[in-house]
């Protein structure tokens, strides 16, 4: 469903060139793929780029076999793809239920909009109405921006550090939102994740770092690596 | 009343039909209708200036007094003077607001000066809302005036908009605030064209206790200027909070002056004031909802003025 093909990008600060991805090759088809890695490894860039808010400096980006690398932000998001942002965007006087009825694309009812805001586990009736400001805590604005995307229903779905913020109790909730949004849509679910229990659903999982894909595969085969201490290893490939 | 005036009451006040309770319709200069309640009398001024003094009795509750003021005619020019007295303990929402349509080559002026003498402990919402519609080149202007009194313990909420089509308006805003007393202004501005607009907010907290909260929003498109003079003196134990968030665009230019004198050690004052572009992450958050960049914007603008 959505393919990369040799992505690198290179931003310029001060005059400076840095190069945040190299050569990054990736193919997404199964249910849930994970990308994990260290911090400043360049995971949000890459989903940046598939979002069409950065553009590769080179490379291309397929998605359903059609080349989107030069589509908009707009026009991806028409096609099917939904981000859901690592530090979610407050706005004033924009309020939950008119973002969650935005991200749907139509007028819905209080109820509807309530139904998304349930499943992220808050309770409707007291954020409904209210702006998505910053009135809000970190963690009550990360889960609005998740019932955005789970509103969109789109076939490819992209959570940049769902889990963020996100209290632990919460957590199961959060792992069965995402069975419910894979149920809904039959779509497929790029997570950028640091933890273990999220990286425990994924069908392939990807590790990013230095800007470079050091390592792919099935869970079974990755995960083990990842967690028994030898990261190190795991991280260089 | 014809559908244009109709429309133009409908911008300014929500009316589609003459409203419950007390009521002024004011229209090209001629008094339209008038009731007074048994709690709130409205009467022509004495004075010789043309307008009304409003009498709210201290038994008022809850009821709401309309002056809305409509003009289509061009080349008219007029200013309008309206008192309200507001007795000890009333509770009153007054709404007010100036539509004018003017499709001539000339302009259509309408200055309003109102003075409210706010009695102790007396609650008063006030509402005023400016619009202005005409494909003429006939320019629209409106200044407004208002003169705020707050006796001890009284509250005044204002909210004051000015949505479109008001190419020149010079609003000011005038308060002297007893013990106790509490100012709460909330003022929208659109702006576009080439539309002028200023805006003076002059507020002494002279009593004990006195406390101001004023709130400047303001979205100031095309090739379009903005001015905003806010000013808080704080003469005895008290608090101001003055803040202005201003969204500017294409060519356009906002200038904010805040000023807050601390003449008492004990007055707490606080000015906050931000101006910019649409910030780019919101814009690109709603187009990875699926909008285009202008639907965006159109969202952002329209929340951020609603
Ligand atoms: N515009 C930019 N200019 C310069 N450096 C940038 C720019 N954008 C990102 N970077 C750098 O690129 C690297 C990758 O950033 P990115 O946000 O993609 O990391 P990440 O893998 O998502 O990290 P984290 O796990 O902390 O979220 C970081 O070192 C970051 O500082
Ligand atoms: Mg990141």
């Amino acid at each position: 469903m959505l393919e990369l093909k040799n992505i690198s990008y290179v931003a310029e600060e001060d005059g400076e060139k840095k190069r945040i991805l190299d050569d990054v090759s990736l193919s997404v088809g199964d249910r849930f793929v994970a990308i994990t890695g260290p911090n400043g490894g360049g995971k949000s860039t890459l989903a940046k780029i598939v979002a069409g808010i950065l553009r590769p400096t080179q490379g291309r980006v397929y998605f359903d076999g059609e080349d989107i690398t030069d589509l908009s932000v707009t026009e991806r998001a028409r096609r099917g793809i939904s981000y859901a942002f690592q530090q979610p965007v407050r706005f004033k006087g924009i309020t939950v239920k008119d973002l969650i009825s935005l991200a749907s694309g139509k007028r819905i009812s209080v109820g509807e909009a309530c139904a998304y805001l349930s499943e992220v586990g808050l309770c409707a009736r007291d954020y409904i109405d209210r702006e998505v400001n910053a009135s809000l805590s970190g963690g009550e604005l990360k889960r609005i921006e998740i019932a955005t995307v789970l509103a969109r229903g789109t076939r490819l779905s992209v959570f940049d550090e769902p889990e963020a913020g996100i209290d632990l109790w919460s957590f199961q909730n959060l792992i069965s939102v995402f069975e419910k949004t894979y149920s809904k849509t039959q779509g497929s679910i790029l997570i950028i994740s640091h933890q273990e229990r999220i990286l425990n659903i994924a069908d392939t999982i990807v590790v990013i770092a230095g800007g470079k894909v050091t390592k792919t595969g099935p869970r079974e085969e990755v995960l083990p690596g990842l967690l028994s201490g030898r990261v190190c290893a795991a991280l260089q490939g | 009343m014809d559908e244009l005036e109709k429309m133009l009451l409908m911008q300014i006040a929500d009316l589609h039909r003459v409203p419950d309770g007390a009521y002024n319709l004011r229209k090209n200069g001629e008094s339209e209708g008038r009731r007074s309640t048994p709690h709130i009398r409205i009467e022509p001024r004495q004075d010789g200036h043309s307008g009304v003094d409003i009498f709210i009795s201290s038994q008022t509750r809850g009821e709401s007094v309309h002056i809305p003021v409509v003009i289509t005619q061009s080349d008219y020019r007029e200013t309008v003077y309206n008192d309200f007295y507001v007795e000890e303990g009333a509770d009153v929402l007054i709404i007010a607001g100036c539509g004018i349509h003017n499709c001539g080559t000339q302009t259509a002026e309408h200055s309003g000066v109102h003075t409210f003498h706010v009695g102790k402990n007396a609650r008063v919402k006030y509402v005023e809302k400016h619009y202005a519609s005409g494909d003429g080149n006939g320019e629209k202007v409106m200044n407004p005036q208002t003169d705020i009194v707050l006796e001890e313990g009284a509250r005044l909420e204002m909210e004051t908009t000015q949505i479109k089509g008001v190419d020149s308006t010079v609003r000011t805003t005038n308060a002297a605030l007893a013990a106790g007393a509490e100012l709460v202004i909330r003022e929208k501005i659109y702006t576009h064209g080439k539309q002028y607009a200023k805006t003076n907010f002059s507020v002494s907290l002279n009593g004990d206790g006195a406390g101001a909260d004023v709130v400047s929003r303001s979205v100031a498109a095309g090739t379009s200027l903005q001015q905003l003079d806010l000013h808080i003196d704080g003469n005895t134990r008290c608090h101001g909070h003055s803040e202005c968030d201003a969204i500017i665009m294409d060519d356009a230019r906002v200038t904010a002056v805040p000023a807050l004198a601390a003449n008492c050690v004990d007055a707490e004052l606080i000015h906050e004031a931000a101006i910019g572009k649409i910030a780019g992450d919101q814009l690109l958050k709603l187009m990875t909802l699926g909008l285009t960049e202008q639907e965006a914007e159109e969202q952002i603008i329209k929340g951020f003025l609603s």
